[in-house]
């Protein structure tokens, strides 16, 4: 998705962000997605503000929390529902589910089931662009659980060291399951981030506007040659950590946490501001959100349209070369 | 022909690979400067950024390599001591020998998993001893382990232009061993094992730096009447099943030789391939030549009484050798 510093296209994309959730969420009750879903309800602003910095061409990588960085980024809804309906119209052509959707067309380099893990592959990817003498920049997107993983401490390290094109976004919700960033992880993020010799600022992530400014000031930087920084945006999930059919979700926090978490909504936030400072036509907003709606609707009859893939395809893809008889079946037919 | 050791093999592929492709880097600790001999002379003929020496972060450089890699590199991390893959686990099993399915073969994956000083002996001890291919092999990975220079040179290239990520093992006791090897760049197929001696009597299937101890163990037979055919499959995934069931069917004996564990090792599931392939042909039970199942020792003796050697080798091969079939009807005894 395109650069953008138009606050009423953050709108639409933050929409998109919320809308394609409940779909999924919805999905998920119905049975149709058989994984777990982690929703990125609550936290559109970061991935909206931080995409709208970058170009088609610059990558991220992603978490498994990663619906919202995708769509952000340019994925299409259509074969991102495909993906978690498991068909072969999905972005992995059902390979990869919500976990793992990726599309490197458009700088997606994964989401990913393990934490911390896109950290050192999005600094591996800034220096072959540096390399190439290509000025794109590498954004890996992580939450605060992810602040105590090693890799990631390591590649804050190595973007110093070799000082790459990258901008490290922590998403700080505060939580990583049920366990509170407070208490795990001393010092705090930022100042940890710090100790690396990494710009670092703290930024509320309710505030597409506050995440935009810092974005597109870290990613200039990285993009002229200066090196890499470090965003935490201070955000909230409103949703448990994840849900999956037949699961029962359960919520540690309490109700007056999430209440309050909830007037900070960087939706209505925006949407609010936009009505102070240019006023809503008349049904401008309805507009927007039946068109997002229309546009979603779509995409999930797309992906119930696809095929499953076929049970004779299921070593398919494994290696680019393949030998006979390898990979290896798992018994003889 | 001109001869170059091992080490001097892989440095030659190093050299001819970057030439060749600008997208080949080399990344890894200690590895500018020469101090290395496998990676001499990089850092003096190549642009900085293809030759970069490294923090000790084996998770974050193997991760860096894996997406360089999805961005068009071809980078060759290098392991230090075999044994250090470990710390970078994650990034080889659940990234690197996962993307490409799990990405329904999105992107590509060229990178080469370069590990120097594989295996034991010395006094190296618990941590600095491992051959841990069964490991990545285990996970998917490709891997390769040359037990030539020749070999060592046309495995790392074969490697380094696979699109896919290949493991290279490289044994710690072959790395001084001299041959010749040519000067041209070649690459070494993978999934394609050669015969290093031609037998009729039994088939020695030998990986690493038990190839020329399997050589050796073969010289002693012959003397006493006994004709071992050996055969390194150098490539151990993908196998050559094919190349050592014809051997396995020709002989009728099979003895694996590998250096690492051997519970779920290298010889246990050639073993059970060529039992699953080759029944009919086999005249004496398949017998394994195997690391222990313990922690290597640092002390000489107990070092080399947990390792597998070509008297080991040779010993097996008697055994099998010796093997009478019982005679139709009769009652197997246990104990
Ligand atoms: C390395 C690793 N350890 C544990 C897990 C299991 N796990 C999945 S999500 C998660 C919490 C992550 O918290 P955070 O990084 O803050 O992201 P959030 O879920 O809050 O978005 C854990 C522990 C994992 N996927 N990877």
């Amino acid at each position: 998705m395109s650069e953008t510093g138009d606050p009423l296209e953050w709108y639409r994309r933050m929409q998109r962000l919320r809308r394609f959730e409940a779909r999924a969420a919805a999905l998920v009750e119905s049975g149709e997605i058989v994984g777990a879903v982690h929703e990125y309800t609550g936290e559109e602003a970061v991935a909206v503000g931080v995409c709208a910095a970058l170009r088609e061409d610059d990558i991220i990588t992603s978490t498994h929390r990663g619906h919202g960085h995708i769509l952000a980024k340019g994925g299409e809804p259509r074969r991102m529902f495909a993906e978690l309906l498991g068909r072969e119209s999905g972005y992995n052509r059902g390979r990869g589910g919500s976990m793992h959707i990726a599309d490197f067309s458009r700088g997606i380099y994964g989401a990913n089931g393990i934490v911390g893990a896109g950290a050192p592959m999005a600094c591996g990817a800034a220096h072959a662009f540096r390399t190439r003498a290509e000025d794109r920049v590498a954004v890996p997107f992580f939450g605060d659980g992810a602040m105590n993983q090693g890799v990631l401490l390591e590649s804050f390290n190595l973007a110093v060291l070799l000082s790459l094109p990258v901008v490290f976004v922590c998403e700080n919700n505060g939580i990583a399951i049920t366990s509170s960033t407070e208490e795990m992880t001393p010092g705090g993020v930022a100042p940890r981030a710090a100790g690396f010799g990494l710009p670092s600022r703290s930024v509320d992530g309710m505030d597409v506007r506050a995440v935009h400014e810092a974005a597109t000031t870290a990613v200039r930087r990285a993009r002229a040659g200066g090196g890499p920084s470090f965003i935490e945006c201070r955000t909230v999930r409103y949703s448990v950590h994840n849900i999956a059919a037949g699961a029962l979700p359960r919520e540690s926090r309490s109700e007056a946490f999430m209440e309050a978490a909830r007037r900070r909504d960087p939706i209505e936030r925006l949407a609010g501001e936009l009505d102070r400072e240019r006023g809503w036509r008349q049904g401008e907003r309805t507009e927007i959100d039946e068109n997002v709606e229309g546009e979603l609707d779509a995409a999930v009859e797309f992906a119930r349209a696809g095929r499953r893939p076929d049970a004779k395809t299921a070593l398919d893809f494994m290696y680019a070369a393949t030998y006979p008889d390898f990979p290896a079946r798992g018994w003889e037919p | 022909m001109r001869t170059l050791t091992y080490v001097a093999a892989l440095n030659e592929a190093l050299h001819q690979a970057m030439a060749e492709d600008d997208s080949v880097m080399v990344l890894g600790e200690n590895i500018r400067n020469g101090v290395r001999a496998e990676t001499r002379g990089l850092d003096e003929r190549f642009a900085p950024g293809r030759v970069l020496d490294m923090p000790i972060s084996e998770a974050a450089f193997t991760g860096f390599a894996n997406g360089a890699a999805m961005a068009g590199l071809r980078p060759v991390v290098e392991f230090q001591v075999a044994s250090l893959i470990f710390p970078a686990f994650d990034q080889i099993v659940n990234q690197a020998a996962k993307l490409r399915l799990m990405l329904g073969g999105q992107g590509r994956l060229p990178v080469t998993f370069f590990l120097m000083g594989a295996g034991a002996g010395g006094g190296r001890a618990g941590q600095h001893s491992d051959n841990p291919y069964p490991f990545l092999m285990h996970a998917g990975v490709k891997t390769v382990i040359p037990a030539t220079p020749e070999d060592a040179k046309g495995l790392l290239l074969a490697a380094i232009f696979e699109d896919d990520p290949v493991a290279l093992v490289a044994p710690a006791n072959l790395l001084g061993e001299e041959s010749e090897v040519p000067e041209e760049a070649y690459r070494t197929p993978l999934a394609h094992g050669v015969r290093r001696r031609e037998g009729r009597d039994v088939t020695i299937c030998a990986v690493g730096h038990l190839v020329p101890a399997a050589l050796a163990a073969a010289e002693r037979l012959a003397s006493a009447g006994m004709e071992a055919e050996v055969w390194d499959p150098r490539s151990l995934l993908p196998f050559d099943k094919a190349g050592l069931a014809a051997s396995v069917a020709k002989t009728g004996r099979l003895v694996v030789a590998d250096d690492s564990g051997r519970t779920c090792g290298f010889a246990a599931e050639v073993s059970s391939l060529m039992a699953e392939r080759c029944f009919e042909f086999l005249k004496a039970p398949i017998k394994r030549v195997t690391r222990a199942d313990v922690t290597i020792s640092y002390s000489t003796p107990i070092e080399a009484a947990a390792l597998p050697g070509d008297e080991e080798i040779e010993g097996a091969v008697r055994a099998v050798m010796g093997h009478t079939e019982p005679a139709p009807g009769s009652t197997p005894v246990h104990g």
